[in-house]
């Protein structure tokens, strides 16, 4: 932040993934509204224990179930049930908005790497030098953050960096990487994703702890935005010079 | 900064993307499925032409153990046996029920050289596959069961499935259908189940027979099997589309 330039193609990707960004939450949290229980493992239903229950929409906990059947020939306890409950569903458009968002946010994020690797841009402004790591820096810059007047020199201090680099290429890539564990067609061909990810529900909690992960650091980067230089910021991010 | 005219690196690898996408695109759309304009179904197009062309079409999906098996919700429309479900009763249903299903016929229509009626019988001599499955709702959670049942193929094939068919339909007794592509169609973990883990298909999972398409969502799994429509044109049987929802669902 501060006096940094950024490059078009830097405040093209950041504008796109932006958009897409909120449109996934407000669709992820729409779907997560139809099913709001968290699973750990291979499968995970109203009928098997959750993890979590997260109390978000008139499903939560909603017990509408009956005719509880047992499986005649399992030896285990598994059984059937009908639901008798009529839940809130919005995944029609919900899904589809989440997709579509994806579709944006995935292309835009391959475009930006491809970029920011062979342009030096990653190398230059987001990769910690060496002289970067002694404690004394970090202290200064850690505590620099809760002071008044935010230091903005036109480069990014360390935390900075390191943040921004885990959200590029471990919070989206995981976030994403999850998604694509809940797709059935997608599994059939990489398989390998639900054994990495502990299952389709495990893949399922990650996914929704790793959004949650990117919405807080959202959080913190607008406040961190707004408090070195909002107006400077903003234009420097959009259609300033 | 001031723009530089003329193409330089970036713009002509901007260019190449583009131009490949466009390429892409043209190549596809003839055919693309009806979106009726709404930029949601676009997507869902997308997402389908992508998957078609970047995935394995015969790639299994994951198989599990026994152990894995797991208890298994019914959320469909409603009970095609009790006339309190409304929308999805069929008195027809409810006499095969009473039966016990013993007159029940599946019938193949449509692009078919030998359209018919198929008993359990006829359709248990065609093979049998079982599999060890998860089945993914769109609402967030999943089940584990085992199925067993005749492939698809096995009955497209033995009807004689003409050249020009290019989609299949399935309708239930419960007023339910779906339709899904020839890929998909002759998938070979596209089944007819008449059994769920080991036992005959219990009422409200869908019996007598049900689909299992372990490619898609839970929702093209049609239950209650009453008809089987071979096409040569994309019917939206559903319909999804017109509901707001995705035919394809791969994700």
């Amino acid at each position: 932040m501060g006096d940094v330039q950024h490059k078009r193609w830097v405040k093209g990707a950041h504008f796109i993934i932006t958009l897409s960004f909120l449109a996934l939450t407000v669709s992820g949290y729409v779907i997560l509204m139809s099913h709001p229980r968290l699973y750990w493992g291979k499968a995970g239903n109203d009928l098997t224990p959750a993890l979590f229950e997260l109390p978000i929409s008139r499903n939560y906990q909603h017990g509408g179930w009956e005719k509880r059947i047992q499986f005649k020939h399992l030896t285990g306890s598994q059984i059937s049930a009908v639901r008798t409950y009529d839940i809130f569903n919005q995944n029609g458009w919900g899904r589809s908005t989440h997709f579509l968002a994806a579709w944006f946010l995935v292309i835009t994020g391959l475009i930006y790497l491809m970029f920011g690797f062979f342009s030096g841009h990653f190398r230059r402004n987001l990769v910690p030098r060496k002289k970067e790591f002694s404690f004394k820096l970090f202290c200064h810059d850690f505590a620099s953050h809760f002071r008044k007047q935010l230091y903005t020199g036109g480069k990014y201090g360390l935390l900075q960096k390191i943040t921004y680099m885990a959200v590029i290429f471990f919070l989206f890539p995981v976030v994403i990487l999850t998604g694509f564990t809940m797709s059935p067609a997608i599994t059939a061909s990489y398989p390998f994703l639900l054994k990495i990810f502990f299952g389709h529900q495990s893949a399922r909690t990650i996914h929704f702890f790793s959004a949650t992960a990117l919405l807080l650091f959202l959080l913190v980067h607008v406040v961190m935005v707004v408090r070195s230089g909002f107006k400077q910021n903003i234009l420097a991010i959009t259609f300033g010079k | 900064m001031k723009e530089k005219k003329g193409m330089n690196r970036r713009r002509a690898i901007f260019a190449g993307i583009t131009s490949a996408g466009a390429l892409l695109l043209s190549g596809c759309l003839k055919k693309a499925l009806p979106t009726y304009g709404n930029i949601l179904r676009m997507g869902d197009n997308l997402t389908y032409i992508a998957q078609r062309g970047l995935l394995s079409q015969r790639a299994l999906a994951m198989e599990y153990q026994k152990s894995d098996i797991t208890s298994f919700p019914v959320t469909d429309i409603g009970d095609p046996a009790d006339p309190a479900s409304k929308a999805a009763y069929s008195k027809v249903y409810q006499e095969l029920q009473r039966n016990n299903f013993k007159d029940w016929t599946l019938s193949v229509e449509g692009s078919v050289a030998k359209p018919g009626k198929y008993s359990m019988d006829d359709l248990k001599k065609l093979g049998e596959r079982t599999q060890i499955t998860r089945h993914s709702c769109e609402e967030g959670w999943s089940a584990i069961a085992e199925w067993t049942g005749v492939p698809l193929a096995a009955l497209l094939q033995h009807a004689g499935i003409l050249p020009a068919a290019r989609f299949v339909c399935f309708y239930g007794f419960d007023n339910y259908g779906e339709s899904i592509d020839m890929l998909d169609a002759f998938h070979p973990q596209t089944i007819l189940a008449h059994t769920m883990n080991g036992e005959t298909l219990p009422a409200r999972n869908g019996a007598p027979v049900r689909l299992r398409v372990e490619t898609q969502i839970g929702y093209k799994n049609v239950k209650y099997l009453q008809r089987i429509v071979v096409t040569d044109k994309f019917v939206d049987a559903g319909p999804d589309i017109s509901n707001g929802w995705s035919w394809y669902t791969g994700i």
